[in-house]
């Protein structure tokens, strides 16, 4: 039985429990702390594939580190991430459990992609150039095909006339969907997104969102959403997680979640963030 | 032998030894050079930047050109100026008092600038706001933009004096006994070089150390929002 | 006047002695200040303490004592150096190490958003540091990179203490001949003061021509 001799690394990913798929993002018992503040405590989480996730919760509650975590920005104090099957923050040599080291991760982070809330995008470097610099110089395509398909990009998100400008010159809403088609040019497996629409005026959220959903739809990436926009999570989600003080308090489909939480911690999260 | 102190060549540490006593009078020059011409730079800087803030053109604008001239030249040419250009006016100053006045001259146009960076760096609307309550301008500047302004001030000035500090040895070019030059002259009347030189540089290292700790104190202790008034 | 007509000529030679010795050093300082700046922040614990160790020695001493140092002492340890060239190492190495800070600064001034984006595009260490992270700097390290070039300038005069005949000990020499101390010292002065002038007015350009490059000029709000 080759799966029973393979180390505890790989098996519990790859082969599955339960449904059989191997989750395209298992978390094991994460832990993470910032002295004495637990951000993460023990979570167990899966993501399947090609499934959208909406993380809601009070601020401080920990959503945010899950992505950190996730795209390798922070690392856990302990337990394990599988991303496609393959261990995240630890590596496996001759059967031994090692931590991580940065071919490691730079193996792995292929898999992942991310939008920030602050965009992040490079200021020294033109809109397309933005979307371009990694696919030529990660993963090696040629400047030609990088363009093109840099182009079909940007022209997707709305933004095919602003090939050239640079990002001091774009709103916050043109910015944020500047940093999606450049997270989008890496074709992650997993996409996360990290309260994308939280730095934006008012009036400019609805452009960013309108393309997520377009994402949601169109796409087989799993989408891992952090955000604040309740209507939004409802409308583009698989499944909602609501998390509380570092750990999954409750989860199910947006019908379930939003018109009868179980937990009575969700209900008065709900009922602070809807009725304002 | 130098200030009545004989040397011992017998060995490179006997030597290190004997030299100390000599050093550290070479070093009390270097600190009484540095605290005169710091005290120098501060006066005449504060002076150059208040003239230089007069809303008069014939006044501003040479003064600006003389701060911009003093920092743009070299202290050793001007401190060869000094020493040079002074006597043949009837001006004859000891050595150790012209080096002094160098260092002042070259740093008040460094500091002139700290004091007109820190003003302006007290926020418009602390101006407008003193406007508004109809405050005399002496007023305001001694009680609204002066003790905001302190605490940017006084770390820039301190890193200065550390600067000064380090540029004390050029005053060895026109033979004040500081560190450097009673170095010097160990090593051309021993023809050892290493220890005393060496011994300079890590006697320099010490005092840049010390008098950087101390700025850094000074720093921490000064109140962000300014100095408090009740 | 003929007087000044006199002094010119050799003040002159000496003043191309002092570009010469500015721009070697300004050039090598310049290497030096990036490989112990970036050194500063190297994860190589070597690496990084001897950075360090450089930039506090050469900081924490007088650059006189540095020239001397190398002048005199060096020799007693078996290595001899041309006075030009214990003169251009004393330069360079003193004010790489300012510059050294000035680049750490100025690397270190970089937001951090920029290495997460980085990282979550899944750019190489060496990558993100020449591509992503040191175009951003290099227009913030340019205005105090400015003053040091003038700072390189003006000590370059201290080379005329070991017996390189710039534009000060030129001077000095013309003074003992002579001793016409007002328009020697004076017209010396006034060449420093021209020649800091032009290296202010080619930092400011080269500073604006970077921003140009490096594509932040179009105005610098966050990205």
């Amino acid at each position: 039985m080759p799966s029973d001799a393979a180390p505890a690394v790989e098996s519990p990913s790859r082969s599955g429990t339960g449904s059989g798929a191997t989750p395209m993002v298992k978390f094991e018992k994460v832990r993470k702390t910032y002295g004495d503040l637990v951000v993460l405590d023990d979570l167990d989480f899966e993501v399947a594939e090609n499934e959208k996730i909406a993380i809601i919760g009070p601020s401080g509650s920990g959503k945010t580190t899950i992505l950190r975590v996730l795209m390798t920005l922070v690392k856990p104090d302990s337990g394990k991430i599988y991303v496609d099957g393959r261990p995240l923050w630890h590596r496996e040599n001759n059967g031994q459990i090692l931590p991580a080291n940065e071919r490691h991760l730079r193996d792995v982070r292929e898999d992942i992609g991310m939008v920030f809330q602050h965009f992040n995008l490079f200021p020294n470097m033109s809109v397309l150039r933005n979307v371009t610099e990694a696919p030529v110089h990660v993963k090696g395509l040629s400047r030609k095909e990088a363009n093109e398909r840099g182009r079909e990009l940007l022209d997707m998100v709305g933004l095919g006339d602003k090939l050239e400008s640079f990002p001091a010159q774009l709103s916050g809403g043109q910015k944020q969907r500047v940093a999606i088609a450049r997270a989008l040019a890496m074709e992650p497996k997993v996409m996360l997104f990290d309260e994308v629409t939280s730095a934006l005026d008012p009036e400019l959220v609805g452009e960013v969102l309108n393309i997520l959903r377009k994402l949601a739809r169109d796409t087989q990436m799993s989408m891992l959403i952090v955000t604040h926009e309740m209507n939004f999570a409802r409308d583009v989600a698989d499944r909602v997680v609501f998390f509380d003080s570092g750990q999954v308090a409750e989860e199910g489909p947006p019908s379930e979640i939003f018109t009868e939480p179980k937990e009575e911690r969700t209900r008065e999260f709900l009922r602070a963030v809807l009725d304002y | 032998m130098l200030f009545g102190i004989e040397w011992d060549t017998s060995s490179d540490l006997a030597f290190a030894i004997s030299i100390i006593p000599i050093l550290l009078r070479g070093m009390w020059i270097t600190i009484q050079a540095t605290a005169l011409g710091f005290v120098i730079a501060i006066v005449l800087g504060l002076v150059f930047a208040l003239l230089r803030m007069v809303p008069l053109r014939i006044v501003s604008w040479p003064v600006a050109f003389f701060l911009e001239f003093v920092r743009d030249t070299p202290l050793l040419v001007q401190l060869f100026f000094l020493y040079f250009v002074l006597p043949e006016y009837g001006i004859v100053l000891p050595a150790f008092l012209t080096g002094a006045i160098a260092l002042g001259l070259q740093y008040c146009g460094y500091t002139a600038e700290v004091y007109r960076a820190g003003l302006e760096a007290v926020p418009r609307g602390q101006y407008e706001a003193a406007r508004a309550l109809n405050l005399p301008v002496l007023v305001t500047f001694r009680d609204v933009i002066v003790p905001q302004a302190i605490p940017r001030i006084v770390p820039a000035l301190g890193n200065y004096l550390v600067s000064m500090l380090k540029d004390t040895a050029i005053l060895s070019a026109v033979t004040v006994l500081e560190m450097l030059h009673v170095g010097r002259i160990i090593g051309d009347r021993t023809f050892r070089y290493f220890v005393p030189l060496t011994m300079v540089g890590g006697l320099y290292l010490i005092l840049t150390l010390i008098s950087s700790q101390i700025v850094r104190f000074v720093e921490m202790r000064l109140p962000k929002q300014g100095i408090p008034l009740k | 006047m003929e007087n000044i007509l006199n002094l010119l000529p050799p003040l002159l030679e000496g003043t191309w002695v002092t570009i010469q010795l500015a721009l070697a050093s300004t050039v090598l300082g310049g290497i030096l200040s990036f490989a112990a700046g970036i050194g500063k922040l190297s994860s190589n614990p070597l690496i990084r303490w001897l950075s360090v160790i450089y930039i506090e020695i050469f900081r924490g001493t007088s650059l006189l004592v540095q020239m001397f140092w190398l002048f005199f002492a060096l020799p007693l340890l078996g290595v001899t150096l041309s006075p030009a060239m214990a003169g251009i190492l004393a330069l360079s190495l003193n004010i790489g190490a300012y510059g050294a800070e000035v680049v750490r600064g100025a690397i270190q001034a970089v937001e951090p958003g920029q290495y997460e984006a980085a990282i979550a595009l899944n750019m190489g260490k060496t990558y993100t540091l020449w591509r992503i992270i040191l175009p951003q700097a290099l227009v913030e390290m340019m205005p105090p990179m400015g003053n040091l070039v003038v700072q390189n300038l003006k000590d370059t005069a201290l080379v005329s203490l070991i017996t390189i005949a710039d534009l000060t000990f030129r001077a000095q020499n013309l003074r003992n001949l002579t001793l016409d101390s007002v328009p020697i010292y004076t017209l010396t002065l006034i060449i420093y003061f021209v020649l800091a002038l032009i290296m202010i007015t080619g930092m400011r350009w080269l500073e604006r021509f970077i921003a140009h490059r490096v594509g932040v000029a179009q105005g610098r709000s966050r990205a």
